[in-house]
């Protein structure tokens, strides 16, 4: 892929499970994403789209469950896309491949079955780089990506119940990071928090919540709160439930800055 | 679809290599032992289902097995070794047919317990594939040798000694499991028994494989224990062999002259991938995807051996297991077998050929040995069937057993992170962050 799109085609590989990446990370981070900057822009590896199945479902166990996005935002010259639905999922994906630079495409698993949603049939593109505010709210920011999303909407919706409304931030690209976006969400809530499914030291929560400080540390009326996947090698085959970021985690965490 | 495949599998294979699967099969004659024996480069048009094990000589001398001439030319014939006498004792044979039948019993009962819910995930089933389990690991293997395996790891664990109970509860997700419920199907580990994995990635076993037998050899030559003579044999698929880590590990262990036995079990079929579309030819003489030849390629024997029938698996994995004890290094074993069953649990298997199925199940390995034990007095009709109820006895034990156990406590999502058992640390309260409040100990039951 990566020498077919130096060579000037459009590749899409498929990795059959996100997990499966780490074979390849050598190519990707080491070839794929330093070519462009290498050669001083003579060849690029712009038509490479790189697309993987993402996240935990089903119990799939160590292998089949992961979310190593972190591994590659640390890769300048990769973009990462996240979809959080169908409609998402096809705009971004056409939008990616399009792009002049390679892209790690993460589909979530989870979606796969549990998602339904009218897709329009015309090619359309979602903008890379810019994320989408899912639910609109005054009082804490969530900012989540793929399946974390819905879980963040299930919490959300209890928390509307006890008059808490938060905003919904579906941030789409990983990187670049569309800081703006959520600084402005920030600045107007005043309160951060980060859910995603891959374990918390090190996660792209830490790149965010970082961003987030510098920009708006005025603004902030308590400390941004990640809450992720526990800090473990892999994830459990039995006990993958207790792994992930669950609706009452959130809970717990909107409730500590409150 | 069906017709789709069919025609493309016969673009890359020798065209009646697939009719002659109905075909009575012609077997090539082995010659000779001792003297300079060449490579038998099949021709073009004999099926390749029928190959008698071939020995490429490396500069030691190798012995060679004795090939008796075919008898039958019928596919569902039972043995090929001479009537008069069989080269396995009577008890051992009873061991090796207890031990395939378990293996098959047990499988059946992950697809049943699976599609009742009882098991998660991915499942992969190893039914038809049983002969070459046997015949490597229960057959040559002592408790101290290593093994390992792939995803389609469960008879393998049974083999190498492994209790069918912890391994059903391990499928279950309980506390009672090989892992204590962490791996699941795809990550059988035992100590006691040296099975190092279960691995979800193809390949992936293998370099730990090697790295186990570094060990022994170590321990052998280095550290001066002349009798530590631990093998460890790694198994893989066709799909494996063409993955990088394989031949990086070829190639080191021939290097080493490590105590390694790279048992490849052919079964065609990588997921839904078939054998002859995805690799290519080992050398220019040929035009059949041989795996067996890659060995030569590395320094190494490479022996192909028919992996349905567990006699001759024995045969050729008793001699590469006596040679990595001698120190003289490993061997590729490529063993033809088939998986009745798709890929997992999840594959509705549309892909293979209705008739490359019924060829492979007219060799089911179980029927065969019985066939084979019955004709040379090895077991009565009545021992045999006394043998498989025990065998269903023990599955159905092994589910109970499973069902009963309890499910992992939650505190064990934290253990076993680092070396410190409680989970990684003390947090900054100073107690054990599994002591984290909201973190109780109660089963792992979802709310």
């Amino acid at each position: 892929g990566i020498g077919a799109a130096a060579a000037n085609l459009r590749p899409v590989a498929e990795i059959q499970f996100a997990d499966y990446i780490f074979p390849a990370m050598d190519q990707i981070v080491n070839e794929a994403s330093k070519y462009r900057y290498r050669s001083g822009g003579i060849w690029d590896v712009g038509g490479l789209t790189i697309r993987a199945p993402w996240g935990a479902v089903g119990k799939g166990g160590h292998y089949h469950s992961s979310a190593p996005e972190a591994f590659l935002t640390h890769a300048a010259g990769l973009k990462v896309v996240i979809p959080s639905s169908p409609r998402e999922a096809k705009g971004l994906l056409l939008a990616s491949i399009a792009d002049p630079n390679p892209v790690v495409f993460f589909e979530p698993k989870r979606l796969y079955r549990l998602a339904e949603e009218l897709v329009p049939q015309e090619a359309y593109m979602i903008p890379l780089g810019k994320a989408r505010i899912a639910r609109p709210g005054e009082d804490v920011t969530i900012v989540a990506w793929g399946q974390s999303v819905l879980t963040a909407e299930q919490a959300a919706d209890a928390l509307e119940e006890r008059g808490v409304r938060c905003e919904i931030i579906d941030l789409r690209t990983l990187t670049p990071l569309d800081v703006p976006s959520l600084a402005q969400s920030v600045k107007k809530t005043g309160r951060l928090i980060v859910v995603h499914e891959a374990p918390k030291t090190s996660g792209f929560g830490a790149e965010i919540v970082a961003s987030i400080t510098e920009a708006c540390w005025a603004d902030l009326k308590a400390e941004p709160v990640r809450v992720c996947a526990w800090d473990v090698p892999g994830v459990p085959y039995a006990l993958e439930d207790h792994y992930l970021p669950t609706v009452n985690r959130i809970l717990r965490g909107v409730a500590s800055i409150l | 679809h069906i017709v789709l495949y069919h025609r493309i599998i016969a673009m890359y294979t020798s065209a009646t290599s697939i009719r002659a699967m109905a075909c009575p099969r012609q077997r090539s004659s082995m010659r000779g032992e001792e003297s300079s024996m060449r490579a038998q480069v099949a021709p073009l048009h004999q099926p390749r289902l029928s190959r008698t094990p071939v020995v490429i000589r490396s500069s030691k001398k190798v012995q060679a097995s004795a090939q008796p001439a075919s008898k039958g030319a019928s596919a569902s014939s039972a043995s090929s070794a001479p009537k008069s006498t069989p080269k396995i004792s009577a008890e051992e044979a009873r061991e090796l047919y207890r031990d395939m039948f378990l293996g098959r019993e047990f499988e059946e009962m992950c697809a049943q317990m699976y599609y009742r819910g009882k098991m998660f995930g991915f499942v992969h089933l190893y039914s038809g594939q049983e002969a070459v389990s046997t015949g490597v690991i229960k057959a040559c293997l002592k408790k101290h040798d290593f093994v390992s395996s792939t995803y389609r790891d469960h008879v393998h664990a049974i083999s190498k000694g492994v209790s069918s109970k912890k391994v059903m509860a391990e499928l279950f997700g309980k506390k009672t499991g090989v892992c204590r419920g962490q791996g699941g199907s795809m990550h059988m580990f035992d100590k006691e028994h040296g099975l190092l994995g279960g691995y979800a990635f193809i390949g992936e076993g293998i370099p730990v494989g090697v790295g186990a037998a570094f060990t022994s050899a170590y321990t052998r030559r280095v550290l001066g224990e002349e009798d530590h003579d631990a093998v460890a044999v790694n198994f893989f698929g066709d799909g494996t062999c063409n993955v990088g880590q394989f031949y990086e590990s070829l190639n080191m262990a021939s290097l080493y002259k490590l105590p390694v036995i790279f048992v490849v079990e052919n079964n065609k079929w990588a997921i839904g991938m078939s054998h002859a579309r995805a690799t290519s030819t080992s050398s220019l003489a040929d035009s059949e995807p041989w795996i067996y030849k890659k060995g030569e390629a590395f320094g190494m024997p490479g022996v192909h051996v028919d992996g349905m029938d567990v006699l001759k698996v024995r045969e050729v994995a008793m001699e590469a297991v006596a040679r990595a004890r001698r120190g003289d290094g490993p061997t590729l074993i490529e063993c033809e077998t088939y998986r009745f069953r798709g890929h997992s649990l999840a594959d509705p298997d549309e892909l293979r050929d209705p008739k490359e199925k019924e060829h492979y199940a007219s060799r089911d390995p179980i029927p065969r040995m019985k066939e084979y034990m019955l004709k040379n007095g090895l077991a009565t009709e009545a021992e045999i069937k006394e043998i498989e109820k025990d065998v269903v006895a023990e599955v159905e034990d092994a589910v109970e057993f499973a069902d009963e156990s309890p499910k992992p406590d939650m505190s064990q999502l934290l253990e076993n992170v680092f070396a410190d058992p409680k989970g990684f640390g003390i947090g900054p309260d100073g107690q054990y962050r599994y002591m984290q409040p909201g973190f109780t100990s109660g089963t792992a039951a979802v709310s």
